[in-house]
């Protein structure tokens, strides 16, 4: 049983750390602002997560306590992850860094509309 | 907000209670009497302090239909999440950087706060969407490769999978 855990554990720490890997890549290569918390909370959600549970599972054969934790501490991520993302995106559509749009297309921001009115009742 | 009543009241305790005691059971890993009363009188506090905080739904949240499609939804969330790792992976190692980023906005039918933040945290943990922001029932979402501005054609393509199920359990 213990050379399974001990499996488990090493194949989630290997994969936790390849996306977190890959979300720093992401925030080194994205153009914008938006883009970049894209690839960053995506990654660094899945990367640490399973990086936690993978240290559960390789501490699962001293103590349960370990496994109990990384659960906790998980649900705690999914959690706080996107919430402080989100919080990120709003704060710097406030501080008018506007998002890059390649495509033509007009309607492409759909927030402009709020923070036009909002400009409007500031100027009233 | 609005005053509760004492129903109401005793069955967020009750429902806060269970889950910091179950809290406390996993942090201190012991069924130890000693450990089991400090808990029980300390997470007994706390919930006290915090019945207007926590539980959307009180003692209802236990209904086994509701637990049954909590663990669907988290099957879902965990499929979803994975996918958009795979996504941001693509995205990332492609030379081209293929990307087409803009903000759509679309409107849903849930009306509780805590579903609204449920389904918002579950949009930015999917493939190539982000929340900027909720107002009201509309939510405006950055999305790295923007397929519709079409508000009803964002929603079946961003949140339709995940309202569903969230309209039955909230």
């Amino acid at each position: 049983m213990s050379t399974l855990f001990e499996i488990i554990g090493g194949a989630l720490l290997l994969i936790g750390s390849a996306f977190l890997f890959l979300g720093g890549l992401g925030i080194f290569r994205m153009p914008d602002v938006y883009n970049r918390l894209q690839a960053g909370t995506k990654a660094t959600t899945l990367g640490g997560m399973s990086l936690i549970l993978g240290v559960g599972f390789l501490m699962v054969e001293t103590s349960w306590m370990w496994m109990a934790k990384a659960v906790i501490i998980v649900i705690f991520i999914a959690f706080s992850n996107p919430i402080s993302s989100h919080a990120l995106a709003r704060a710097m559509y406030k501080r008018k860094q506007y998002p890059l749009i390649t495509s033509k297309d007009e309607n492409m921001d759909a927030y402009k509309e709020i923070s036009e009115n909002e400009k409007k009742e500031e100027d009233a | 907000m609005k005053s509760l009543t004492f129903n109401e009241k005793l069955s967020r305790f009750i429902v806060n209670w269970f889950f910091l005691m179950l809290v406390w059971i996993a942090f201190t890993a012991s069924f130890a009497t000693q450990e089991l009363i400090v808990g029980f009188l300390a997470t007994m506090i706390i919930s006290f302090l915090s019945i207007r905080l926590f539980t959307c739904c009180a003692l209802a949240i236990l209904k086994p239909i509701r637990i049954v499609y909590m663990i669907w939804y988290l099957f879902i969330f965990i499929v979803a999440l994975i996918k958009s790792n795979l996504d941001v992976a693509r995205r990332v190692l492609t030379p081209s950087l293929p990307i087409n980023p803009g903000i759509v906005k679309f409107k849903t039918k849930l009306t509780t706060d805590y579903s609204k933040m449920v389904l918002a945290n579950s949009i930015t943990l999917t493939p190539g969407t982000l929340t900027v922001d909720i107002i009201d029932d509309t939510f405006y979402i950055h999305w790295i490769d923007v397929k519709t501005t079409d508000p009803e054609k964002a929603f079946t393509e961003i949140a339709e999978q995940f309202e569903k199920i969230l309209l039955k359990i909230f």
